[in-house]
């Protein structure tokens, strides 16, 4: 269960909270993780699309504060979605939420005159303000200095130096949020008379004369940064590094998650078989064994795989890495007329089309956006994985290739990535040269400066991770296995479910097996394709049931029941139905809001299935022998 | 009468001085003075550093050259080659 919190309403008045404010990349999310912990939720804010984090930050053993963590900004002047909502959360005209009564503006200490011109706007709120500035350690190991209490003299406004990954100095912030908590706020006279906000040369002259004035010293270029890059964005080894990341990435994904993977399996096969055994023969017994058991277990092995891709993300993101291969990807993404900004959301698309969606908010040209939010389905998400890893698992056989280096099933895996890429970039091309063409937007991208990435954070993702996964394996897969059992052990015959191809999902099945039956498909996998519609993964779950419940595949497992009931093309078919096809229901349903309206989320759902349909159909004919013959008619 | 005044100055110079910031190669850099492109574009150009007065130097950049990373005011901005045409440096 998640954290609970009181209703809104019922405590609007007695509980304090604080906003934290920050340009990107200055440490703010990892600040707002160490103050709040697992006591946080997102959310997100009404009305529009843009993510609310909330927490909880403890004081003292009695007393909290609710920390709303804004996204990052560089300025308060609402061009984009996101600085509209932090400027409307900060005047207190955003509905639904109530100002805040303080803010945490958070600034990285070894970027403190560029940063600083941020704390303008802030400062001009006249709420209650900590100035905190973030990298102590990196300002200092790099021959950085600043005095902070003259910097609190300049601004008027009370300054922490921390380091938000390390904790030094942290007590700080505790100490200013115990003073808002009692509703003590001073605040002195600054020295410096703030400027004009809109002018941003007059913004900046203020940022160097506060920096001057607190004898700020700029830290040195970080020289790891330097040689890193010297590497990293060489014109050759450049590249050839994307690749190999890109390549041990799957390879690891692939034959470390296996022995977790089998831990798991183990897990749920043992605990299934003990409780059968302990459990009397009945109705009950069946729902929880052949109906739930083999439904959600065989969902959940996929947990240490799904938590293994997200570690990698979560890695070439805090690293500052994901930054370099955007650079280096521009040039692929403006041949199919997108900028290099529609890559973070594409990228963020292969953990899970959803953020991927709502991060597209940060392109301000409409067309561009439209077009990144139609082709970030066909991007290989972790929902996927499970479905390929079982037909993977079963059906291709594990040989080296490439001196040992990369094997077979690591290396067919890697192939359905390449080809939902290669479709994203295809309809990319297609859209925008079509009915997406528009004039292109520059591209401006911070690069920052390489980081270990804390254990901390990456801890916090993997958890926020399980929770989802297994929050789905909970709900929908769950509700899913349960009304399967129910169907497949109905109508009853002689007051016995009957065979599973009488029953009700029998008869569904056998209903649309004509209409898939050209790619190879049978009836159960007819049904996991109607079932996974709600979401990829399904599909599993209801093998799992539909073979655990068929008296002839009861007692092997899903692998094995799988390859005696498919050919290989229909394996291979089924493989590129789900590369293609946006089987997500939440994923439809942000597409929608994102785009107000049904006509683009109704024509990406027909043109993906189109898209499956044909190269699932392909795929089986060329497969099965049927090839020269039935391939004419697409030439 | 305008461009003929300018082509006579810098053919004046010994060594030609790039003009714009897309012009700088690797490692060179150069004194912004103005950045010719729409108030939106310009203004998040400026908060994120580029302000006229200010010493811009060229760093890497994707294979190919473009688009380049820009150090400037502590910080690395990748610009593609046609946005950096617009920022006019001093000569």
């Amino acid at each position: 269960m998640g954290p609970s919190f009181p209703p809104p309403a019922a405590k609007a008045n007695s509980r304090h909270t604080v906003a934290l404010v920050g340009p990107p990349n200055s440490g703010k999310t990892t600040l707002f993780n160490r103050l709040t912990g697992l006591r946080q939720k997102v959310a997100n804010f009404p009305g529009v699309t843009v993510e609310q984090h909330t927490g909880r930050a403890k004081i003292s053993a009695q007393r909290e504060v609710f920390l709303t963590d804004l996204p990052g900004i560089y300025s308060l002047k609402a061009c984009s979605e996101d600085e509209r909502v932090t400027h409307d959360v900060l005047m207190g005209t955003m509905p639904g939420t109530t100002r805040p009564d303080a803010v945490l503006l958070i600034l990285d200490a070894t970027n403190l005159t560029r940063h600083l011109t941020l704390a303008v706007p802030i400062l001009s709120l006249n709420l209650p303000t900590l100035v905190i500035l973030n990298m102590s350690d990196d300002l200092r190991s790099r021959g950085g200095e600043v005095d902070s209490a003259a910097l609190a003299a300049q601004l008027g406004a009370p300054v922490a130096l921390i380091s938000a990954s390390t904790g030094e100095g942290i007590e700080k912030i505790f100490q200013f949020l115990e003073g808002t908590a009692a509703a003590d706020h001073r605040r002195s006279t600054p020295l410096l008379q703030l400027p004009v906000l809109q002018d941003v040369p007059k913004c900046r002259q203020w940022a160097m004369q506060a920096g001057r004035g607190s004898s700020y010293q700029a830290p040195a270029h970080s020289a790891w940064t330097r040689r890193l890059d010297a590497v990293f964005l060489h014109p050759v080894a450049g590249p050839i590094v994307f690749l190999l990341v890109v390549i041990a990435v799957f390879q690891t994904i692939f034959t470390s998650a296996k022995p977790l993977m089998d831990g798991v399996q183990n897990l749920v096969s043992n605990s299934g078989a003990l409780l059968a055994g302990v459990l009397p023969e009945s109705i009950f017994r069946s729902l929880l064994i052949d109906g739930i058991w083999k439904g959600v277990g065989s969902v959940i092995v996929f947990l240490p795989q799904i938590l293994l891709l997200f570690l990698f993300i979560g890695i070439l993101e805090d690293s500052g890495y994901l930054a370099r291969a955007a650079l280096i990807a521009d040039r692929s993404m403006r041949r199919v007329g997108l900028q290099g900004k529609s890559f973070i959301p594409l990228l963020s698309a292969y953990a899970c089309a959803v953020p991927a969606i709502l991060a597209t908010r940060t392109i301000e040209n409409k067309r561009d956006r439209t077009a990144t939010i139609m082709i970030a389905p066909f991007m290989t998400c972790s929902a996927r994985l499970p479905v390929y890893t079982l037909l993977i698992a079963a059906f291709i056989e594990d040989r080296r290739l490439l001196g040992g280096f990369l094997g077979m099933r690591a290396a067919t895996m890697l192939g359905l990535y390449v080809l939902g890429f290669v479709a994203a970039f295809g309809t990319a091309r297609l859209l925008k040269s079509s009915v997406l063409k528009s004039e292109q937007t520059p591209f401006l991208l911070e690069m920052p400066p390489y980081r270990w990435p804390t254990l901390r954070s990456l801890a916090l993702r993997l958890y926020d991770r399980a929770k989802v996964f297994l929050h789905r394996a909970g709900t929908v897969i769950l509700l899913v296995a349960v009304v399967l059992w129910a169907l497949g052990s109905l109508p009853l015959e002689n007051g016995k479910p009957p065979a599973i191809e009488n029953s009700i999902v029998g008869t569904i099945g056998k209903t649309v097996e004509p209409l898939i039956a050209p790619l190879g498909f049978n009836w159960k996998i007819g049904v996991g394709l109607i079932t996974s519609i709600a979401a990829r993964e399904v599909i599993v779950g209801t093998l799992g049931t539909l073979y655990g419940m068929d008296s002839n595949t009861q007692s092997v497992g899903l692998q094995q029941a799988l390859q005696k009931d498919l050919t290989p093309g229909a394996a291979v078919a089924l493989l590129i139905f789900f590369a293609f096809a946006m089987q997500c229901m939440s994923t439809i349903a942000v597409v929608r809001r994102e785009t107000g309206g049904w006509g683009w989320p109704v024509a990406q759902f027909a043109y993906m299935t189109f898209l499956a349909y044909l190269g699932g159909f392909i795929a089986n004919h060329i497969l099965s022998g049927a090839g020269p013959s039935t391939l004419a008619l697409f030439r | 009468m305008q461009l003929s005044f300018k082509k006579s100055k810098s053919a004046a110079g010994a060594k030609p001085l790039p003009g714009k910031l897309s012009e700088l190669r690797e490692g060179e850099h150069g004194v912004l003075e103005r950045i010719e492109l729409p108030e939106a574009v310009s203004q998040r150009l400026m908060e994120l550093g580029f302000i006229p007065g200010t010493s811009v130097t060229a760093a890497q950049s994707a294979p190919g050259g473009d688009p380049r990373v820009f150090r400037v005011d502590g910080t690395e901005i990748a610009l593609r080659r046609e946005t950096a045409l617009h920022l006019i440096l001093k000569r």
